[in-house]
């Protein structure tokens, strides 16, 4: 093994406070180096230069490079020694510009000796690495779509343009989801259904579009590049080839049944087309409603149908599919008013919520009154949104432009109307919302701040009392209206609800599907290959679910256009020869990437690379690439080596998401902590195990910190309770021992929180000073705490 | 006439005797009216149950100098329909402690008013109980 270490200079970033050639000097006392070279750029092309050709002219195998954050220069120097023909993962970075030079600017004995000890740590971590390959999966051409609303039809036509091949279910008979069913849209006042009906069209003809509606997906097994799907046709008894949509079916059916597109306000038949633009353009026979099918009772449909197009026969289709990504747009439910039951919905004829007021306008601009509405006519608004007596504290962000556009719909329709909204705060955040807001002012509609407590009826006219405090006013108003309209908050949908269970997507607070990342992976799950689209994953308006549709696809063709998908190789594996199938690993996972079959089986695809599951096994059969117990142990090994009486070395674990981030974060602004603390990057802290803590102290380590993402930001679920559960451990065995327990301590972190790290880091060491040194005999009573640990 | 409120340490110290005495964090109160509206007795109150919340949150005195706080009938619609979780019973509660402790209407014991006299005995006792400590 030759390893060659370049020093960095940093044009005096790391040279001004660390004597780089002191640091040079210790390096080649190390065991297996042969070349050791200080360098004023290591990141230039020259400092590159240097490396490539001492790889080729010495035959290094392997380089450290002091310098800089690897998540800073990382890809720069891996990129370097890949072309000198190395494997990539033959290069390892020790910090000492974020975690010496700047730190510790102003104390350059103690950063020259840091950066000594930081490059040994890094000496012993590349003496353990092996080559690792890529991890790389086969993608095909495959998208599942859930959910045939805006979101799903935008996603699925994107996709489709570009050449994949999409799997679009829908559980209704029609696509079009709920903005088939508005009036018009907001601030533009577009009819809704015209804008969106040629899009549905284009979804019927697309060649690269398989719709199946009246469909429900059953089961999903698998992971990203090979999703079984399995998906249930419910039958429509009408071939929606052969239907022409002549409607004579409809005519003759005795059959009337409330119609769901016009949330029962009106009825339709028992066979019937689901909306006059639904798409597929076919009938369908409600199996529920029919009088009969096996046996047949009445059969007058078919009669008349002369297209031939009815089958009685027609059967349920299970459908099988392998897809490579799956797009969640599964929408949303509107807010169950009669969870409010002040409001009287269904209880006073007048009260109705806002998609039946939606419905009664297109209605009504069709020549059809469906009802009537009055004259006076009013908003309530937040029902069912930022209420904490129905547990959803959340602002549905919709319902102030809906009423405010449903308001102005009114009053251009009739403006001797007097229509008012009852609001808390008024929301118009959205391009040309405010000024939307203005025109409805403009036109009358009269905004009062306060909502009721409650309503009540006029026993005689049946008119609705709204009694509110006009909280501008302080003066309690009374009115009675023709209409009242509860302007409902959004809830996830039932579909939302199932789909997140089946793929195991987690939820939010709010119940809607949780993104990876609240800011830079707004459209990605944590699952790997999964996708959610639209009021899937909170409430929105149409612009932006239709955007986040399109991000929504285009993410899934970033994966799978090149053919292949290169994951993160850092992957956990099992040593088969010592894994005896106790499957204690399993429940350890936090994605259910591990199978007992015999042994230990993971799947690459569905890992991501915490190593929650390492400090499960009890025989050490588990470990993980990259950050390998071998490679870990020898850094901590080489942090603690020589220690002088009285020294005081604290340990820390960094999950490299955050808390490495932060502490590199903490050396660029140059906030002074402790030159005492060494930190030793891992995917995640969960992966630091009892033993190697309880190592860490055996070989001299005066305290212990474990840094992890905080739950919400994490990219891996759960970790925090691992971290737990692994100190609980690991501080009894030192109890045992006679050490002081708290000498180990954790904290989750986000990446900006600078002061609560330096306080933590400074706290440890005054510790470590109060208790002061751990006598050698306690530190040797740990080895025997560990064999006993392990039996 | 507009009415200026010059906020100072005072109305600062009131709103955290509220929250002190009452448990509640008032300024989560966000004004919506429903508590008004729900409540039974506001159409006689001198301020209403949210502008109640609203003067506390300022820290204005004549919150608790209103008749509304004794008119208040503890009957909790309030605090079962605040969007927010306020138990504004416990607000007003608080609010009503802090008026007792004026000492206003002190009553001694010693020297009973004659007027005392004339009412129903449990009245005499209530008033003994609120009015002595």
């Amino acid at each position: 093994m030759k390893i060659g270490v370049y020093v960095c200079h940093c044009g005096g970033n790391i040279s001004d406070a660390v004597d780089v050639e002191k640091v040079a000097e210790f390096a080649s006392r190390q065991p297996d180096v042969a070349v050791v070279r200080s360098i004023s750029h290591m990141c230039s092309e020259s400092g590159q230069r240097a490396i490539i050709d001492d790889i080729q002219q010495y035959n290094l195998d392997k380089i450290v490079v002091s310098a800089c954050s690897p998540q800073f220069q990382g890809e720069t120097f891996k990129k370097a020694v890949a072309k000198a023909g190395l494997n990539p993962n033959m290069v390892v970075m020790a910090n000492i510009r974020e975690q010496s030079a700047w730190p510790h600017h102003d104390e350059p004995e103690n950063a020259t000796e840091k950066a000594k000890i930081l490059t040994a740590m890094a000496i012993e971590d590349i003496r353990k690495k092996e080559p690792v390959e890529k991890v790389t999966l086969k993608m095909g051409k495959n998208v599942l779509v859930i959910g045939g609303g805006i979101a799903g039809i935008q996603a699925s036509l994107d996709l489709a343009n570009a050449g994949f091949n999409v799997y679009l279910v829908e559980k209704k008979p029609t696509i079009g989801g709920h903005m088939a069913q508005l009036s018009r849209t907001f601030p533009t006042e577009d009819c809704s259904s015209c804008i969106l009906s040629p899009k549905m069209a284009d979804v019927a003809e697309h060649p690269n579009i398989h719709l199946m509606t009246y469909s429900e997906v059953l089961e999903v097994n698998g992971s990203i590049g090979n999703f079984n799907v399995r998906i249930l046709k419910k039958p429509k008894y009408v071939d929606e080839d052969k239907c022409t949509a002549c409607n004579k079916c409809t005519e003759v059916c005795p059959v009337s049944v409330p119609d769901e597109f016009n949330l029962g306000m009106t009825m339709r038949k028992a066979i019937y087309l689901p909306s006059s633009t639904a798409v597929p353009h076919s009938h369908v026979l409600d199996e529920d409603a029919c009088l009969g099918l096996k046996p047949l009772a009445c059969g007058l449909c078919s009669q008349v149908c002369e297209a031939d197009a009815i089958n009685y026969d027609d059967m349920p289709q299970y459908i099988n599919l392998k897809v490579d990504t799956i797009i969640v747009a599964t929408g949303f439910d509107i807010f169950d008013a009669h969870l409010k039951p002040q409001y009287g919905y269904r209880k006073y004829r007048n009260v109705i919520n806002a998609l039946e007021m939606e419905r009664i306008i297109v209605e009504m601009a069709e020549g059809h009154v469906i009802r009537p509405i009055g004259k006076d006519i009013a908003f309530i608004q937040c029902v069912g949104s930022r209420d904490a007596q129905v547990g959803n504290l959340y602002c549905s962000r919709i319902c102030c432009m809906y009423a405010t556009k449903l308001a102005s719909l009114l009053k251009r329709m009739d403006p001797s109307r007097e229509v008012y909204v009852f609001y808390t705060d008024l929301r118009a955040f959205g391009k040309g919302f405010e000024e939307y807001y203005r025109t409805a002012q403009e036109l009358g509609v009269k905004f009062i701040r306060g909502r009721p407590g409650e309503l009540a009826e006029d026993p005689e006219s049946k008119k609705v009392v709204v009694r509110v405090e006009d909280t501008l006013t302080r003066k309690i108003i009374e009115k009675k209206f023709d209409l009242v309209v509860l302007s409902v908050g959004l809830v996830p949908g039932e579909g939302t609800v199932k789909i997140a269970e089946m793929l195991k997507l987690p939820r939010s607070a709010d119940g809607f599907i949780k993104e990876a990342h609240p800011k830079f992976r707004p459209v990605d799950t944590p699952v790997e290959g999964i996708f959610v689209a639209g009021c899937a994953q909170g409430p929105k308006d149409i612009p932006d679910t239709v955007a986040q549709a399109s991000a929504a696809a285009a993410r899934a063709m970033s994966l799978m256009n090149k053919g292949e998908y290169e994951m993160s190789p850092i992957k956990a594996f099992v040593h088969e020869d010592l894994c005896d199938g106790c499957g204690l690993c399993v429940d350890k996972c936090p994605v259910d990437a591990i199978k007992v079959a015999g042994v230990a089986e993971i799947n690459v695809a569905v890992c991501k690379g915490c190593g929650a599951c390492i400090s499960s096994c009890p025989r050490n059969a588990i470990d993980l690439r990259i950050f390998s117990n071998e490679e870990v142990m020898a850094q901590i090994d080489a942090a603690l080596r020589d220690k002088k009486p009285g020294e005081k070395r604290i340990i820390m674990f960094a999950d490299d998401m955050c808390t490495y981030t932060l502490a590199d974060g903490v050396g660029t602004a140059k906030l002074k902590y402790n030159s005492n603390t060494y930190i030793i990057r891992v995917p995640s802290s969960s992966r630091v195990t009892p033993e190697m803590m309880v190592r860490a102290f055996e070989k001299g380590a005066d305290g212990i910190f474990l840094g992890e993402c905080e739950a919400a930001v994490s990219p891996y679920p759960d970790t925090l309770k691992v971290i737990e559960e692994n100190v609980k451990k690991a501080r009894e065995m030192l109890a045992r021992a006679g050490i002081e327990e708290d000498r180990i301590q954790y904290s989750p972190f986000v990446t900006v929180m600078f002061k609560k790290f330096v306080a933590l880091a400074d706290k440890m060491l005054r510790m470590a000073e109060k208790y002061g040194d751990i006598p050698e005999e306690k530190r040797r009573r740990l080895g025997m705490e560990k064999v006993i640990y392990h039996e | 006439m507009s009415e200026v409120i010059y906020m100072g340490e005072k109305n600062k110290k009131l709103s955290e005797k509220i929250e002190e005495l009452s448990g509640e964090k008032i300024t989560l109160c966000e004004q919506c009216g429903i508590c008004t509206t729900s409540c039974p007795m506001a159409d006689d109150m001198d301020i209403t149950p949210a502008g109640i919340m609203r003067y506390s949150q300022i820290g204005d005195e004549k919150v608790v100098d209103s008749e509304a706080i004794w008119i208040c009938a503890s009957c909790f619609t309030c605090t079962v329909r605040c969007p927010r979780g306020i138990d504004l019973a416990k607000v007003a509660e608080a609010l009503r402690e802090l008026n007792l402790r004026k000492n206003v209407d002190h009553i001694d014991v010693n020297h009973l008013d004659e007027e005392l006299n004339e009412l129903p005995a449990i009245a005499v006792v209530s008033a003994l109980r609120k009015f002595t400590s």
